[in-house]
């Protein structure tokens, strides 16, 4: 087996001043679990180490700025907005992100007035990876994914929002090939703000629609 | 997406049943809509089927995907939120009839 650890063993994340809390016999189950994945796949020639780590890297390059980059630019650009609600992985590759043909389709889904969209995945933990990096562990908690397609109106009342009776909440289960983004709403007041302004109000957190974007400070007085 | 046989059977706007099948194993389909009715909210195109894929099948013949819209009242008995409030679940052809 290789001795090039991958993301198995994130005995890099905490430097390398302890270098026995590498050993095997001290990694976790999941890790154990990982890295015998790894081995398997390179043992029997179905992607090399380097290939998986590229994908890895990949994965952890990403991150919410990156939605954020998108949201921030259909919302001001409207035509942009009409590619990104027809095709969305066409759109967003116009910013740079493009998708390796094997990954995921993406959907976006506009949040109005009228409609608030929240995703989860029930069975796993579908994510729109590629575009906001990894998910967080409470995306996929059994509660949340239980909970979400249950109570979406309690969950997002937990994350501190409150949905009006009069707004369809569409609750959207990322049960197969697509991945689902949030196109949260323009929050009031920011007409004077540019495009990398606006995009540091949009969190993670109202692309998966548990929350909406940050509301500006207002300006302070003279 | 991937090649199929034929177009997909159902368009926007039909009106879907969701089947319980008695597949074992990888099964995307949840619980909670199987038997339920719906209305397809939007046609994604072929995929390789999840069923066979999962097992190191080919996933042949793709099956045509559709993003399918509940009423939240009728998925969930004492669900608490108004009418309106929908849930959406992608499903494939073959788990879903005319209703």
């Amino acid at each position: 087996m290789s001795n090039q650890h991958g993301h198995g063993d994130h005995s890099n994340e905490q430097g390398s001043s302890h270098p026995g809390a590498s050993q095997d016999a001290e990694l976790g189950h999941y890790a154990r679990r990982v890295q015998a994945l790894e081995a398997l796949l390179t043992e029997k020639g179905i992607c090399t180490q380097g290939e998986i780590q590229r994908a890895v890297e990949e994965t952890e390059a990403r991150s919410p700025a990156d939605g954020a980059r998108v949201v921030a630019r259909a919302w001001v650009d409207s035509e942009f907005k009409a590619r990104l609600l027809a095709n969305a992985k066409a759109a967003v590759a116009e910013l740079g992100y493009e998708a390796a043909a094997d990954l995921p389709d993406l959907v976006v889904a506009e949040n109005t007035d009228k409609q608030h969209h929240l995703v989860v995945c029930t069975l796993c933990s579908c994510y729109p990876t590629w575009l906001l990096g990894r998910p967080p562990d409470w995306y996929k908690s059994l509660t949340y994914r239980s909970r979400a397609v249950v109570d979406p109106r309690g969950v997002t009342r937990e994350f501190g929002l409150e949905l009006e009776p009069n707004v369809e909440v569409r609750v959207l289960d990322s049960t197969a090939d697509i991945r689902y983004l949030v196109l949260p709403q323009r929050p009031d007041g920011t007409e004077g703000l540019s495009e990398e302004e606006l995009a540091r109000l949009v969190t993670r957190d109202s692309m998966v629609g548990v929350s909406n974007p940050h509301v500006p400070e207002p300006a302070p007085a003279d | 997406m991937a090649s199929s046989v034929g177009g997909p059977k159902f368009r926007r706007g039909d009106r879907v049943r969701v089947l319980s099948l008695d597949v074992k194993g990888h099964v995307r389909t949840p619980w909670y809509i199987q038997g339920k009715t719906g209305v397809i909210e939007r046609s994604h195109g072929p995929y390789l089927n999840p069923e066979s894929l999962a097992y190191g099948g080919s996933g042949l013949p793709a099956q045509p995907l559709y993003l399918v819209r509940f009423n939240q009242l009728e998925v969930w008995e004492g669900y608490t939120g108004p009418g309106d409030d929908r849930v959406l679940a992608d499903v494939f052809e073959h788990w879903l009839e005319p209703a």
